[in-house]
């Protein structure tokens, strides 16, 4: 339990050589089960805004579900129970009264494998702005499609066949038309969950560097099982194992003088 | 810890016992494949055995004998401003007569008029109420022989039998070969059988009651389960929460399914027709307790087809804040929608072949207008089957096998167009 409020504590106020103003998103004593079984044990975790925060760890040990409470995705299995507190600029999201549906749009998510809507591609952007009701008129829902696609560093590939179907792209081109439909929505909040993971060195290259332009707009949060991603993406790292925030802090400090020995053991490979 | 394989003696992929195995599981696969050939070709054989013997029965009932006759309609029985209430039984007789000039015998002309089908009044009768202006005319015209001609010259009632065991005598084949050699018998496409409603007489009878009557009732049954089996898998599969009582809804519907189809007719009698007092042999009820068994059919389906559809596509829409109705109308339902099809039309071709509900409620009743809708009185085409499995006449053999064919025949199309769709719609995602 001790150690449990010290870690809370360097998460919230250890930032020091970070430009970020304030925590985007916090979470306070943070459990959830997946019916009797505890997958997540009192975590606090603040994130800052327009920067990248890598969640990483072993296999099992709770990321994704962890990413999956901050735009209440979890809501959709039965069994997941949440517990604790989580805020969005300060707003609980948790509380009844808040919409989902706008959480959701507030709070943007990419996935592990790419699962564009087997739609045109033009559709698969144009969807989120469109039932949000974010456009007023053909035109203006066709440049929020183009500058989205812009964002994600696919416009220059895919405006001349905006009618084809989006599952008839490459997976790394797949992934980023997932990203341009998620920032077609305005998000404040993207979350990743392994992003990379179903895609060649290539693909990820492209997808690291659009990560490292969105920081500019956007708060980010990744899940990662590549250390060298990590690295090279995130300004923070958050180490999470068997359900337990380990560590939380600045990336480089993560990688080279974790405070917490089993940080130590997962970056430099011992176990994981 | 991790390179405890290179400790393992390595395998001896070489040596003879391992060829052996080897051997043997070739073996196994050669019986598995053996066994899988073998079962298909029992079941192909099976199917050919039952289709070939309904085509060796059928195939007469593909066409009919006729004669020409030369009619004159007599403006003294055939009024021109009431052609309905004419006296068609003189002009047939008339007909008749022109057809044995020579014939003065009047047990001969009466032999004679057995020839021409009982029908021809009706015929005549309807053609001339179509059309007055033949009163007064006089032209030639083919119709259909009786039952045991079409038989004689189809060759089921043999020529060199027994006198006493056929149904012709030698005076009565012999004058119906004064016909042949006149060149007045015909025998041609028997368009009747799908264009004629039911008959007492088989050179007349026809299905399209029958498929006029199945039509409705297919239509009702899909009006009704369509909607209610995707609504109520939407609900079971989308929003309904996983406790004790859904598995007992699923439980139920999956034990609907397997229903005896006579029960569904049991409780459409006593329900649709007692009950609610809807009307006997219609094909509304007829078609109401068909839905009964095409809809937990169509749920298990839908519900199919729902799961199949990949979660990446629910996430993906909830991820950019899809409502509910959102996710499932714009996304997962439309890729749901081949399966749905597909599993709808094999539910609605059972529905088509099922017989035994019908019987029930009475839609196998004796009818010889096709039903004007789907309040009225009417057969389908399995219980149209049935009935006529029951006619004694000769003719009605032939017609029951012909019949068989047409459904099969109908289902084998609903078939093809479930596969057609499948295959066409899939392509698209
Ligand atoms: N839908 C679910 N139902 C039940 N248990 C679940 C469910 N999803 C996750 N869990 C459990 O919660 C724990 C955390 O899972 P989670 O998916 O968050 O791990 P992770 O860190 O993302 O792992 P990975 O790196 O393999 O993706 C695991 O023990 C897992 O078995
Ligand atoms: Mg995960």
């Amino acid at each position: 339990m001790d150690q449990m409020t010290n870690t809370r504590f360097d998460a919230v106020t250890a930032a020091p050589h970070n430009h970020s103003t304030h925590a985007k998103v916090v979470g306070q004593d943070v459990n959830v089960f997946y019916g009797d079984k505890q997958a997540l044990f009192d975590i606090n975790l603040s994130i800052g805004e327009r920067q990248v925060t890598a969640l990483i760890g072993p296999s099992g040990c709770g990321k994704s579900t962890f990413l999956r409470c901050l735009n209440r995705m979890n809501d959709t299995i039965d069994i997941c129970r949440v517990t604790g507190k989580i805020e969005l600029d300060g707003g609980d999201i948790y509380d009844p009264s808040l919409d989902v549906v706008e959480l959701r749009a507030r709070v943007g998510m990419v996935f592990q494998k790419p699962n564009p809507f087997p739609k045109s591609i033009f559709e698969n952007v144009a969807y989120g702005p469109r039932i949000h009701g974010l456009a007023s008129g053909k035109a203006e829902l066709e440049e929020i499609v183009e500058r989205s696609l812009r964002k994600a560093s696919l416009w220059e590939e895919v405006k001349d066949r905006l009618a084809e179907s989006g599952t008839g792209l490459s997976g790394g081109q797949q992934q980023r038309l997932c990203i341009a439909r998620a920032i077609a929505v305005s998000p404040e909040v993207i979350l990743m969950d392994e992003p990379c993971s179903a895609l060649d060195p290539i693909a990820t290259a492209k997808i690291e560097e659009l990560i490292n332009e969105l920081r500019e707009n956007y708060t980010i949060i990744i899940v990662t099982h590549s250390m060298q991603q990590a690295a090279r993406v995130s300004q923070r790292t958050a180490f999470f194992h068997l359900g337990v925030l380990v560590e939380e802090g600045p990336t480089d400090e993560i990688f080279t003088t974790p405070k917490d020995q089993r940080t130590m053991d997962y970056v430099t490979g011992r176990f994981g | 810890m991790a390179v405890s394989t290179a400790q393992t003696t390595p395998p001896r992929q070489t040596s003879d016992r391992a060829a052996q195995l080897r051997r043997r599981r070739y073996a196994a696969d050669r019986r598995l494949k053996f066994f899988g050939l073998a079962a298909i070709v029992t079941a192909i054989a099976l199917l050919g055995i039952l289709l070939g013997s309904l085509i060796l029965t059928g195939y007469q009932a593909f066409v009919q004998t006729h004669v020409t006759i030369e009619v004159a309609i007599d403006p003294e029985l055939v009024d021109r401003d009431n052609p309905a209430s004419g006296n068609y039984r003189a002009v047939v007789a008339d007909a008749v007569q022109r057809l044995f000039p020579e014939a003065d015998d009047p047990a001969v002309l009466q032999e004679g008029s057995r020839i021409v089908t009982n029908g021809a009044q009706v015929i005549l009768r309807n053609m001339v109420v179509g059309n007055p202006g033949l009163v007064g005319t006089t032209f030639s015209l083919q119709v259909p022989v009786s039952d045991p001609y079409d038989q004689l010259t189809k060759g089921v009632i043999q020529r060199d039998s027994p006198e006493n065991r056929r149904r012709l005598n030698d005076a009565q084949i012999s004058l119906y070969e004064t016909l042949e050699e006149r060149g007045l018998i015909e025998t041609r496409a028997n368009w009747a059988l799908l264009f004629n409603a039911d008959s007492r007489f088989p050179e007349l009878a026809g299905l399209s009651g029958a498929i006029v009557g199945s039509f409705y009732a297919l239509l009702v049954c899909f009006l009704i389960s369509f909607p209610m089996g995707i609504a109520a898998a939407i609900y079971l599969e989308e929003f309904a929460p996983k406790n004790r009582w859904t598995d007992i809804v699923e439980v139920n519907i999956n034990n609907l399914a397997a229903v005896p189809s006579i029960v569904f007719g049991l409780l459409g009698l006593a329900v649709f027709i007692q009950l609610f007092g809807l009307p006997r042999s219609a094909p509304l009820v007829g078609g109401m307790v068909l839905s009964l068994m095409t809809l937990p059919t169509i749920i298990i389906v839908t519900r199919a087809a729902l799961k199949a559809v990949p979660p990446s596509i629910r996430e993906a829409a909830l991820g950019v804040g899809a409502s509910k109705h959102e996710v499932i109308l714009h996304h997962v339902l439309p890729l749901a929608i081949p399966g749905i099809l597909t599993g709808t039309i094999i539910g609605l071709a059972q529905a088509l072949g099922e017989t035994a509900p019908l019987l029930l409620i009475g839609m196998n009743a004796f009818l010889t207008s096709p039903p004007g809708g789907i309040m009225e009185p009417a057969t389908a085409l399995p219980t149209q089957i049935f009935i006529w499995a029951d006619s004694p006449e000769r003719g009605f053999v032939a017609r029951t096998s012909a019949a068989i064919l047409v459904l099969l025949g109908f289902l084998i199309t609903m078939n093809a167009i479930a596969i057609y769709l499948r295959a066409r719609l899939e392509r698209r995602w």
